[in-house]
């Protein structure tokens, strides 16, 4: 089932928001189930909590969107921030923060300081310009940035909920989280429960792209099947040879007959992450496209930290080869190699959100590998 | 103990290498792997006093010892 | 201990001090360079810099306490606190005074460099390359009227290291860092 059968995420509310007691929203939120929407899915009841044991809490909302193929947050914002301010809002309140942030790409600064212009909010916003990177919405990389540091990851000494943004518990939330915690607010969890599994619980905002014949973004429900979200972006243009979901640090998937969710993604080694899907269609090289990714990706490395700085390169250069055709059998064996060096070292995720990339692409590809090995294509085939 | 990396102050300068093989290996640019396939690997009570030396000759202040996880 | 014999201690261990120092400059930079040296370790050149800077800051002290001590020699506290403010010879023995407190502390923020943290710890370590070129020139100007020529010659070996090295790690390939062969 695709339509939605309430109020969408991306539409104003209508209803005004209501004043909750100290403690409530977190106990709405725990029975509603919501799990952040930035890619990790942490239970958002928790978080909250944990910032709230501590003392002059900070909030901050992640618009940062550094994932190109990624446009649920710039959507949300443009259509809707009024829902993402009340959240932020109703996320002070419930921490007992007297800072509020959004940290937002250039192009949205002036839109939604416009909307905080015109509300009377008790806590003050302050937004700030977030630059144009892959990294940049790497939460201590938000924090370093509107802390007036360079806007990178930064040595993980303590946890961010604890001291975060100036030694202060900090709240760092997805502004996709944030709008869902004020229709929550709205409407309560049993509403929210409506649609989604039992287990996953609500929606979330899918940004389908490639080859599709509508490529936009999408709210659907947690568990929905890939091909059924395929179809709400027009269904794919072309026969596709694989799916990539979660995004650049995401996952190739074969196949679409797969629900969108925790567990119908797991077998595959997959998340939804913050929900992006592209569709690779037949007449593109599924190892080309892995490269030019990993190669985007290399690129965007901060460049602090050795493994990311000197691997990520090596292993783009590496998968470029092999999808140009270079007949060596040891570039698999490289790129392999590769994967395992950068795997858990570095201070942030970036290495290993790649490597999950190129593992799946080793995977679902391979007999790609074995045609280029073998001097072909299947793309040559296509024709 | 565990062996923190501050990865960003890191250079892969090497002497920590030298002074822990049982905990590190090195990759090919010169930095820091840690053995046991963790972001914060154990160290072995008998190798703690190089561990401290290697925390405090690291020229770039790039080690801490944390406490074992809880 | 007669006052000759303080004299010569003093200005032997001034002499030690300006090779110790010398040498503690060129092990610094060949820590930085990440790579073993003649057979010792990188670890071990760490080491060795360290004890060197301390061995000679042993020497320093021994040189400037004999010549507080010496009531011959025209060394007063104001000379060892403040630069160039005595009344001998204030500019060459104040290059002293300048070189062994910058020394001073060069050697105590990296004896305490894990309490005050990395940047502020290189922000002070560069000024060892201040200290030392004060240092020669005090060592020229103030040793004896008459030069001695094993002075010139230890001095402009000393010289000769330390700039060699700084040329080294100028060069393009100092910083080279080995890495990955493509194509096996």
């Amino acid at each position: 089932m695709t339509t939605l059968t309430r109020q969408s995420l991306l539409t104003e509310p209508a209803a005004p928001l209501p004043v909750l007691a100290n403690g409530q929203l977190i106990g709405l939120l725990r029975e509603a189930g919501l799990t952040g929407h930035g890619g990790a899915g942490f239970p958002t009841w928790r978080k909250l909590t944990a910032v709230a044991a501590g003392s002059r809490a900070v909030v901050i909302g992640n618009g940062a969107e550094g994932e190109p193929a990624s446009a649920k947050d710039k959507t949300l914002l443009t259509r809707a921030p009024h829902l993402v301010l009340d959240g932020l809002q109703l996320a002070a309140t419930a921490v007992d923060a007297s800072d509020c942030y959004l940290y937002l790409p250039a192009a949205l600064v002036n839109h939604v300081r416009h909307a905080i212009a015109t509300r009377r909010d008790h806590r003050p916003v302050t937004v700030v310009t977030a630059p144009d990177t892959f990294v940049a919405g790497e939460e201590s990389a938000v924090i370093a940035g509107i802390g007036g540091a360079r806007p990178l990851p930064t040595d993980k000494r303590k946890l961010v909920v604890e001291a975060g943004l100036r030694g202060r518990p900090t709240l760092v939330q997805n502004v996709e989280t944030l709008a869902h915690m004020a229709m929550i607010a709205r409407h309560g969890p049993a509403w929210f429960r409506r649609h989604g599994t039992e287990a996953e619980p609500g929606t979330f905002l899918a940004t389908v792209g490639g080859a599709v014949a509508a490529p936009g973004v999408h709210e659907v429900p947690y568990g929905i099947q890939l091909t059924d979200l395929l179809d709400l972006a027009g269904g794919p243009a072309t026969r596709l040879s694989a799916v990539l979901v979660g995004g650049y640090h995401g996952t190739w998937l074969p196949r679409t007959d797969v629900p969108m969710s925790r567990t119908g993604l797991a077998p595959y080694g997959a998340t939804p992450g913050a929900g992006v899907v592209h569709a690779l269609p037949a007449s593109y090289c599924g190892l080309m496209e892995t490269a030019r990714i990993t190669g985007y990706l290399a690129n965007q490395s901060a460049r602090q930290c050795g493994p990311c700085r000197f691997g990520l390169p090596a292993m783009a250069d590496s998968l470029h080869r092999l999808a140009a055709g270079e007949r060596n059998r040891d570039l698999p064996r490289q790129v392999v190699a590769l994967t395992g060096l950068v795997t858990n070292r570095g201070a942030c995720h970036h290495p290993d959100g790649t490597v999950r990339l190129v593992r799946s692409a080793l995977t679902v590809f391979a007999d790609e590998i074995g045609r280029h090995l073998a001097g072909r294509c299947s793309t040559m085939e296509e024709r | 103990m565990r062996l923190h990396i501050d990865w960003t102050a890191c250079d892969g300068r090497g002497a920590c290498v030298e002074l822990m093989p049982e905990v590190l290996d090195q990759d090919p640019w010169g930095y820091p792997i840690p053995k046991d396939g963790t972001r914060q690997p154990t160290v072995p009570p008998e190798t703690m006093p190089y561990a401290r030396k290697a925390v405090a000759y690291c020229p770039r202040l790039a080690l801490r010892l944390l406490p074992p996880a809880a | 201990m007669t006052t000759n014999a303080l004299w010569y201690l003093a200005r032997g261990t001034g002499v030690v001090t300006l090779v110790l120092f010398s040498v503690v400059v060129a092990l610094g930079i060949a820590t930085r360079s990440a790579r073993p040296l003649f057979g010792l370790p990188r670890f071990a050149v760490v080491a060795v810099h360290r004890g060197a800077s301390l061995l000679a800051l042993v020497f320093l002290g021994i040189h400037v306490g004999t010549m507080l001590l010496d009531p011959v020699a025209p060394l007063k506290l104001i000379d060892v606190l403040v630069p160039f403010a005595g009344p001998y010879r204030p500019f060459w023995l104040g290059m002293g005074t300048l070189a062994a407190e910058l020394l001073v502390a060069v050697i105590v923020t990296s004896l305490l460099r894990q309490r005050i943290g990395f940047r502020v710890w290189r922000f002070v370590h560069w000024a060892a390359y201040v200290s030392w070129p004060v240092a020669v020139v005090h060592g020229l100007g103030t040793g004896t009227d008459n030069g001695t020529v094993w002075l010139w010659l230890i001095t402009a070996g000393c010289v000769g290291m330390v700039v060699a090295c700084v040329m080294w790690r100028l060069s393009t390939g100092f910083a080279a860092r080995p890495s990955l062969v493509g194509a096996q």
